[in-house]
């Protein structure tokens, strides 16, 4: 039988509108504008998850994002399932399902549990300790660690949800809409600037929207009812945008900010779909304001981690604003004023408060002699020493504190309890402000860090900026505000705020206890189970850096980055080692603030949208004759064309012979093509190839190959010289955009000096690539009028003419070996171009092949392919290319490299052909070649770039680099593979047709 | 993310262009009569300095022309941007 925690109903709760949900498959009851965690509160629920290491029981310890314990699964099993979420954040809705991570069977019986009774043998860098040696017992290991964590489950179903990506550019960024940032949003708005609100939440107005501490008061309205005023007038404000349930997950360097806008998790899951569920907004300010407040932070003590234990802040706002009791015997514990304001809070709502425990001598505020006054019981100067209660606090035991409040003294006394809210100051939310690269200073009087040098048009107001009380909030907000927004007036000037002044403090970062600190449990970090004692064990092993110690001991690296306890580490380590925590500086908080769903991140980015791909206008010809495809850059290139049921093999085998013995055509659209115009075009061209260019006669063409400066093989393509100043360049199909930016690069900043202009045109023409014996009569059926013969039109040669009224561009040269004609028209004639050629062609049986085909006949003809026959290391005369290297030119891109020392060594890796000595077998690409079998280890030569079976040739051939490979011709090598060693014998790179007779029959 | 002033275009978010390195290496004239030390030196060795340093950017994405830009690598402050071919800023 669950209890009813209910106490009074809060106008942010809807309690006509009853919601149930299952948590751990039992079935509760909550209302609309509850969380999870305050709907398992209100049913008296309070165990939720175990810790990552120890699997010790743990309970909600807060009301927000900062949340280390209560990490849960929502609507496990389904394809919305998300691990790792904060039961804090969850808006509960009718039907939601949640359970809790890292336990098994169940929450309330874990196995993992028995780690808590081992914990002596489990200290710091026990992992990086224990599971070191033997290196090869790690995949037994990582089983048992894995087993025995696990961090949720990842859903196993495609994401049904819709992502959404946004830019924002606005003048402001207001972050966090508590009064801070609610009086910033609305002055910047009012003075023109177009602003921007964000806040996690649901509600606007942060903690101040629920403070009813009686003793301050604004405008002599209870500060609540003062700020739901402005929100109100926050409606007519123009220039003003507010987003809720957005978080500020990242914030980079010139005031760019990626933040999380939540937009259909808080509704039913019949509500949810077809909706965009998350927004990624990537906003860029002129200026951001943030407003993010501060974290209350927890007191380090013996076991103060049972369910139960929660901080004063978040039991207030349970109250105050969910209208939720978290225990029936409450209990506080303080080193500050905060939880007594908690306290009158629970006594004001009618809620048992038992006593407060405070390691102050005394505090002389109003609210200290309001809770004295309803009876409170207050011990003063004592400390809790421990507390018991397995899977929910039943007790506290307290101590007097030593003076010096390192040790304690007289008996114990022990307080029987079932809640106990911890009030251990305020941490400033400086995540985002130092991930902007801005600095940070430690204030020895607030013991935090504050915003010390900004690094961007940013400022930091209210708690996050160390103002804490609402006097100095206003006041210092309304000059911050003139200052940074250059304006001349707020309506800050003439607010009248009175406060409870006394703001006494006593600030010790580890409590002492009767028991020595190696059989206490004092934890720093919640989630990842680090202790006090962790923290002392690796200073003593030596470790000093912050970085060094937070990584040993894992503190501050559970998917809260250690929100709550970061703080506490620190001082620990500064009293330990006897440093100042200004000295020690902070370690590094990394975006995101808060966990981002891959959903977010990619946004629309999925399926056929997560890449870019080009295709040819001739595309759907592919298509409709079945062709397979495969990517080549981003363009899908028709692979090979399987008639029936052919395999890629039979297909290639069919299309090589096809087009050696009759007529082929190959979809060539892909190809780079550049249009180089100016009266230096001539000169452009000789500098950036490696051959002379200034000879080429109009109407002619000119294979080209590029180097890098360093002597090493770019690009290679063919360059048609159209008219005295006017050239066409073609490159590789994967390397266009590249060779456009290194031309462009050089022309702009090395050769200013010359006329040349350079216009991509690749997407403009289609390329027809016609080749074989009959390749000519085909073309003479399209373009009858067009004189073929080799005197007018031989190879290397260019034509312009016109297929009926489409213009073209014919090139005669071949990649194949045989004779050929690339037909080049408009894009938007391409499909047009190739359903002629193919009708021409029917009576000579032309077969379209794909890129598998070109490369399977280039590779019989010995051409290579940059990329793939090289790797960036290979010059020309590697490649066995010299012929294309002009000894005559004074410099080109890559010249003087070629004399290096390095670049002229005989041993250096160059391309030759090997030919198996059985015919039969085909080597695979990138296999290693060795010259002796006999030797440990293997002395590898080079390896295999290109490798086919020639059905031409009828046997296998292949190009490969070799080691000295020039100087081997006829030797016999080696291709080891798994099951056998293959020989074969180093040949010339070129295997068919070498005296190029095809190219004219 | 950096905010580029790109010198023709303006304003322009840092997914727009492409860093090209350490700017002001002028491409020998007479690479023939160098030494193969002297080559090495303009191919190979490049600054890479904590602190401020001139480098080469395009606005890759946009007009596609190369400028020079003074960075602070420390903290990634953007100190100036220049044409191709202008004098940097004195420091
Ligand atoms: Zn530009």
């Amino acid at each position: 039988m669950t209890k009813n925690l209910r106490v009074k109903s809060s106008e942010y709760i809807d309690e006509t509108n009853r919601i149930s949900f299952k948590f751990n498959g039992k079935t509760y009851h909550g209302f609309k504008g509850d969380t999870l965690a305050s709907a398992l509160l209100a049913n008296d629920v309070h165990l939720v998850g175990r810790s990552f290491k120890y699997h010790r029981p743990r309970g909600i310890m807060t009301s927000g994002s900062e949340e280390p314990n209560a990490i849960v699964q929502v609507n496990p099993g389904t394809n919305r399932t998300e691990p790792n979420v904060r039961a804090t954040e969850v808006e509960i809705y009718e039907g939601l399902e949640a359970s809790s991570q890292n336990c098994w069977p169940s929450v309330e019986f874990d196995i993992g549990g028995i780690n808590n009774f081992l914990s002596p043998f489990f200290p710091a860098g026990f992992y990086y300790k224990t599971f070191m040696w033997p290196a090869s017992f790690w995949e037994k290991y990582e089983f048992f660690i894995r087993h025995s964590a696990g961090l949720g489950k990842s859903p196993t179903a495609n994401d049904p949800d819709i992502y959404d990506h946004r830019n924002i550019h606005c003048d402001v960024l207001v972050v966090g809409a508590g009064i801070s940032g609610i009086l910033a949003a609305k002055n910047a708005a009012k003075n023109n600037f177009k602003t921007l609100l964000v806040d996690e939440k649901n509600e606007l107005g942060g903690s101040t929207i629920y403070e009813n501490n009686e003793f301050n008061k604004i405008d002599n309205k209870a500060p609540s009812e003062w700020l739901k005023k402005e929100i109100e007038e926050l409606k007519n404000v123009k220039n003003l945008e507010i987003k809720t349930r957005t978080s500020v997950a990242a914030y980079h360097q010139y005031n760019y900010l990626l933040a999380r806008e939540n937009l259909t998790d808080h509704l039913e899951t019949k509500d949810k779909t077809n909706k965009i569920r998350q927004r990624l907004l990537k906003i860029r300010a002129k200026k951001v304001i943030l407003a993010t407040g501060a974290l209350e932070r927890p007191l380090i003590f013996n076991n103060n981690d049972r369910p139960g234990i929660m901080l004063s802040s978040a039991v207030k706002k349970y109250s105050e604003f969910y209208g939720v009791a978290c225990g029936n015997k409450n209990i506080f514990f303080t080193n500050n004023d905060s939880a007594y304001e908690s306290a009158m809070s629970l006594y004001n709502k009618g809620i048992n408060v038992e006593a407060i425990i405070d390691i102050r001598e005394r505090s002389e505020s109003k609210i200290v002699k309001k809770v004295k006054e309803a009876g409170i019981k207050v011990y003063w100067s004592h400390t809790i020493v421990d507390t018991t209660g397995y899977k929910r606090l039943n007790s506290v035991s307290i101590m007097k504190l030593s003076n010096d409040g390192t040790s304690v003294t007289g008996s114990k006394i022990s307080i029987s309890c079932d809640c106990l809210g911890v009030a251990g100051g305020w941490t400033p939310a400086v995540h985002l402000y130092t991930q902007s690269g801005s600095k940070l200073k430690f204030d020895e009087e607030k013991k935090a860090f504050l915003p010390n040098q900004n690094t961007s048009e940013q400022i930091s107001v209210g708690s996050c900026g160390g103002d804490f009380k609402i006097d100095e909030i206003i006041k210092n907000l309304n000059q911050k505000l003139k200052d940074n927004l250059n304006i001349k007036e707020t309506d800050l000037e003439n607010i009248n705020v009175e406060i409870d002044k006394e703001n006494s403090k006593r600030n010790i970062w580890l409590l002492p206890s009767d028991k020595p600190l190696g059989k206490t449990k004092p934890f720093v970090d919640y989630q990842n189970d680090a202790t006090a004692k962790d923290i002392k064990l690796a200073l003593r092993e030596g470790f000093r850096s912050i970085e060094h110690v937070k990584r040993y001991t894992t503190t501050g690296m559970g998917t809260d980055q250690g929100k709550l306890g970061n703080m506490h580490a620190l001082g620990i380590i500064a009293d330990t080692a006897g440093v100042k925590m200004g000295e020690l500086g902070t370690t590094t908080f990394r975006p995101p603030y808060t966990p981002l769903t891959f959903g977010t991140i990619v946004g629309r980015n999925v399926g056929k949208f997560f890449d870019i791909f080009r295709r040819t206008p001739m595309n759907d010809w592919h298509v409709e004759n079945k062709a397979e495809f495969e990517n080549v850059g981003q363009w899908k290139r028709a692979w090979y064309y399987p008639i029936n049921e052919e395999t890629i093999h039979q297909a290639v085998q069919r299309e090589s012979k096809a087009a050696r013995e009759s007529a082929g055509i190959l979809d060539a659209s892909t190809l780079g093509k550049i249009d180089i115009q100016g009266s230096d075009a001539s000169e452009f061209l000789n500098r950036v190839y490696t051959n002379a260019w200034s000879k080429l006669a109009i109407g002619k063409c000119r294979y080209g190959l590029m180097l890098n400066e360093d002597g090493m093989v770019y690009d290679d393509g063919v360059t048609t010289r159209l008219g005295e100043n006017h050239y066409i360049m073609t490159t590789t199909t994967g390397g266009a955009a590249n060779v456009l930016g290194k031309l462009e690069d050089y022309l702009q900043t090395e050769w200013p000096e010359l006329d040349v202009y350079l216009t991509s045109v690749t997407d403009h023409y289609a390329t027809a690539s016609l080749c074989g014996p009959n390749s000519k009569k085909i073309l003479k059926k399209i373009i009858p009028d067009l004189d073929l013969s080799d005197e007018n039109f031989p190879h290397m040669s260019f034509k312009e003419s016109k297929i009926g009224n489409i213009q073209c561009r014919i090139m005669r040269i071949s990649f194949t070996g045989e004779h050929s004609y690339e037909i080049n028209v408009q894009a938007s004639y391409g499909k047009d171009l190739w359903e002629k050629c193919i009708d021409a062609g029917k009576e000579f049986n032309i077969t379209p092949y794909g890129t598998e085909t070109m490369h399977l006949l280039r590779a019989e003809k010995g051409f290579i392919i940059v990329g793939q026959d090289t790797d960036g290391t290979m010059t020309p005369i590697d490649l066995q290319m010299d012929w294309i290297v002009s000894k005559k030119k004074y410099d080109f891109i890559g010249k003087r490299s070629l004399y290096r020392s390095d670049t002229m060594r005989r041993d250096r890796k160059q391309l030759v052909g090997l030919l198996t000595d059985d015919p039969n077998i085909v080597l695979e690409e990138g296999a290693q070649i060795v010259s002796e079998l006999n030797q440990s280890p293997l002395e590898m030569l080079g390896h295999v770039t290109s490798s086919y079976f020639s059905p031409n040739l009828k046997k296998s051939i292949a190009l490969a680099v070799v080691r000295g490979g020039k100087d081997m011709m006829g030797k016999k090598l080696f291709v080891p593979m798994e099951n056998k060693n293959i020989n074969v014998t180093v040949a010339k790179p070129v295997f068919y047709d070498e005296k190029n007779e095809r190219l004219n029959a | 993310m950096f905010l580029i002033n790109c010198p023709y275009c303006g304003e322009r978010d840092q997914q727009e262009f492409k860093a090209g390195g350490e700017a002001h290496i002028e491409r020998p004239k007479q690479p023939t009569e160098l030494s193969d030390d002297e080559w090495a030196e303009y191919l190979f060795m490049r600054k890479n300095i904590k602190g401020v340093q001139f480098e080469r950017w395009n606005h890759a994405h946009g007009c596609r022309k190369w400028f020079n830009m003074v960075r602070d690598t420390s903290n990634d402050e953007i100190k100036a941007i220049y044409k191709m071919g202008e004098k940097p800023p004195a420091q």
